[in-house]
């Protein structure tokens, strides 16, 4: 099946766009900005606002309809497939297939300062109405803050015997979360720990596949909670468990 | 007229005021409590701020600033607890030279510090004062230059409050002039990531940095020089802002000062509770910091809106006021005038709460009627940001109506595109379009609504303050200190001994020598 954007129509292929332009407001930004949308694959681009940013940028707001169109058949995308449980059904799995508590624990590693993400995850309160893993029966969560250089959280994870890593990156510039999780991957290869925990990250703009990518066992976007992050921990950890025995 | 209309606007929540006294009175209990410890101690940037304020600047040819040089020579090789100034004027009158002679001479190597016979307290303060007036008269005259702008240039009663943070200065020029042109009216160069963590403050022009821009001396130099001229042609004071938290605060207080900074986040306890560092540590900072921006005419914002940030906002809004309390009693032992109190709180009710926008309105309101002097900072929604621009830009809307409502002063904008990257030039420019229309179309709401005495707004302000008034009780009773061992501020917790920087902490020596700190104690000044 190929789709286009839906404006107001089927197929109309109507995208909105916005951005500054370093010159002066006036005919010639916005023939730039017209231009620009063309050169992005618009047709009939139309700027439907431009204000003055100071004295020398000018910004643009554009409508117009893309020629592109995307055959879904060929797109493969990396998701979660395992389900998601409530919290009692969770601490219920962890009950019945382990007679101890298990071990979580979560840091804002790296440079990075936010904890809004792994405290929407791990704080007692959790986020939006979803309790975090703090409350969870059957669960230890540890949640380490922010800026937890990866020596630190490994050594950390040692000595709480962690059975699930999560690592949270908010904000970033210049893609320095990108080399800080590699550079995690490889500290616990080193460590030979990489095989003996769940390695989960999460954050605004972490994908599954991204996760997948550097070598994370999964990665939770915007939108995901404490239950979504504890159920694939805690399935994974039982199936290991189970290729264990076996 | 005027008596009655600022009367009327400062008691609409009708709240409780012997509870108010009573808040203080227990505030100012707990902040003597500390200020008895923090006398008793000094640290390594506190010395290291006396070596600033007697003119020390510069690096080695390792990029080591002197005044790092010369502390840890003392902690090694001498006795840092009698204070640094001590042993600079022992080695000047044994040396025989003038303080940049004997720097030059210490790089080279041709002289020690350390050493030298001790001169005596009287000494001290007659060889290091012509040193120290230098600076004193610098700051003395960017206070005047600040007033005279401020004279020519009457600042509204909102301030418009913006960020940059390209790591690089040259870079956030450019967004500062365009976000003053736009209409903000204070500026703040973001740090770059973690820098608060670094025991000295890195030194010259920067052009890179993570989340950030480097605090250096340079820089603030660089940027008020920039500000100072969008300034004269907006007809606009236009403030600059930076951060003297972490380990280096009085430092950075005594870079501000020289270089005219406006505005300092200087707050008696965030580096504790949000950068891990020691409790010891932080409170004796933040006093010595705190006395040069009482100097030097800066306004303080204190961080309390990070508190809502991790704990909810709608449980957790008394340990906010609470802390407010705590904030103002250490700012007035340190000579703060409330004028220069800026302090903060925050809109981070979850906007899924029914009736959200109420309790926000109560809060900012108490604010403003518990301290009515204070220049108090605003903060906008981050925690239930969710990554779609178009809800922000809502969420931000209602913030907006918030400030404008209950008369705040310092405005932070919310950004559309927060926790999604640093902001653009547009979001900014957007942020300040979004703030100027609601300012200019709600201008006079704040005089023309009262709030029913029995209803939402006046009940939740009261529950709050009762709430504060509690905690401070517990607080009073078992002392901050404790009560920072048992997490009551944003949920967490932090010990006595804990934290980076402790091994920067020194107990005085009963001859403890600080000619600096003893001038800016005694000066009264017409704050």
């Amino acid at each position: 099946m190929k789709i286009k954007p839906y404006g107001d129509t089927s197929n109309d292929g109507k995208v909105q766009l916005s951005f500054t332009l370093p010159i002066k407001i006036g005919a010639l930004g916005m023939e730039a900005a017209k231009q620009l949308g063309k050169q992005m694959g618009l047709i009939d681009p139309s700027v439907v606002s431009m204000e003055a940013i100071g004295e020398n940028f000018s910004f643009y707001i554009v409508y117009g309809s893309v020629t592109h169109q995307i055959d879904l058949s060929l797109l493969k995308v990396a998701e979660i497939t395992t389900p998601t449980f409530d919290k009692e059904a969770v601490e219920k799995l962890i009950a019945d297939h382990f007679d101890r508590d298990l071990v979580f624990i979560g840091a804002s590693t790296g440079t990075d300062a936010h904890t809004v993400g792994i405290d929407a995850i791990m704080n007692m309160k959790g986020y939006a109405g979803h309790y975090g893993l703090e409350r969870y029966a059957g669960i230890k969560a540890y949640n380490l803050g922010s800026q937890v250089p990866n020596e630190v959280f490994i050594r950390e994870a040692k000595r709480l015997h962690a059975d699930v890593l999560l690592i949270s990156q908010t904000v970033t510039q210049k893609d320095v979360h990108l080399k800080n999780m590699v550079e995690l991957v490889e500290l616990l290869e080193a460590e030979h720990m990489r095989n003996d925990v769940i390695l989960v990250c999460g954050g605004a703009r972490i994908s599954h596949e991204l996760a997948k990518e550097l070598g994370y066992d999964a990665g939770f976007g915007p939108g995901k909670f404490a239950e979504d992050v504890a159920s694939f921990a805690v399935l994974e950890l039982i199936r290991k468990k189970n290729k264990t025995k076996k | 007229m005027w008596v009655l209309k600022v009367r009327m606007k400062m008691n609409k929540l009708n709240l409780d005021q012997n509870m108010i006294q009573d808040s203080r009175r227990l505030a100012k209990q707990i902040a003597i409590d500390v200020q008895k410890f923090i006398d008793q101690h000094t640290t390594v940037t506190v010395e290291r701020t006396v070596c600033r304020l007697l003119g020390i600047d510069g690096v080695d040819s390792f990029d080591v600033p002197i005044p790092n040089l010369l502390v840890d020579d003392v902690q090694n090789n001498g006795d840092l607890s009698r204070g640094i100034a001590l042993t600079i004027a022992s080695a000047l009158q044994a040396t025989g030279k003038n303080l940049p002679d004997f720097i030059s001479a210490y790089l080279l190597g041709t002289v020690k510090l350390c050493g030298h016979p001790y001169v005596s307290c009287d000494q001290v303060r007659q060889i290091l004062d012509p040193y120290m007036q230098v600076t004193f008269a610098k700051i003395k005259e960017n206070r005047d230059t600040r007033d005279a702008f401020l004279l020519a240039y009457p600042q509204p009663k909102t301030e418009i409050y913006v960020i940059v943070a390209t790591g690089n200065i040259y870079e956030d020029i450019v967004q500062a002039k365009a976000a003053a042109t736009a209409g903000a009216d204070i500026i703040a160069v973001i740090r770059s990531t973690a820098q608060s963590l670094l025991d000295y403050v890195p030194y010259g022009i920067t052009t890179e940095g993570f989340g950030g821009t480097y605090a250096t001396q340079a820089n603030f130099k660089l940027m008020r020089a920039a500000l100072d001229e969008v300034s004269k042609t907006e007809k606009r004071y236009i403030k600059l802002v930076n951060y003297a938290s972490g380990l280096c605060m009085p430092e950075i207080a005594a870079m501000a000062a020289i270089e005219r900074l406006d505005v300092l986040l200087n707050d008696s306890m965030y580096g504790i509770i949000f950068r891990d560092i020691n409790m010891q540590r932080t409170f004796v900072d933040q006093y010595f910091s705190r006395r040069i921006n009482a100097y030097s005419g800066v306004v303080i914002n204190t961080g309390e809106d990070n508190y809502l940030t991790t704990s909810d906002a709608f449980t957790q809004a008394h340990t906010v006021l609470a802390s407010q309390f705590i904030n103002e009693q250490f700012a007035y032992c340190a000579g703060l005038p409330s004028k220069l109190m800026g302090l903060g709180h925050a809109f981070e009710i979850d906007p899924e709460i029914e009736n959200s926008f109420l309790y926000e309105i109560a809060q900012a309101q108490m604010c403003r009627e518990i301290f009515p002097q204070a220049p108090l900072k605003y903060m906008p929604p981050t925690k239930h940001i969710t990554g779609n621009i178009f809800r922000a830009y809502e969420q931000n809307a209602l913030f907006n109506i918030a400030t404008t409502m209950t008369d705040q002063s310092i405005h932070l904008l919310g950004m559309m595109t927060e926790a999604i990257h640093t902001p653009f030039l547009s979001d900014r420019y957007l942020a300040i379009q979004n703030a100027k229309m609601i300012k200019k179309s709600m201008k006079s709401f704040s005089d023309e609504v009262s709030y029913r005495p029995d209803g939402l707004i006046c009940n939740r302000a009261k529950d709050v303050l009762r709430q504060a008034h509690e905690l401070l009780e517990e607080i009073a009773q078992m002392s901050l200190f404790k009560a920072l061992e048992q997490g009551v501020f944003a949920d967490i917790k932090r010990s006595f001994t804990g934290g980076k920087g402790l091994t920067g902490v020194l107990e005085k020596h009963p001859d403890y020598q600080n000619p600096v700190l003893d001038y800016i104690e005694g000066v009264s000044h017409e704050n």
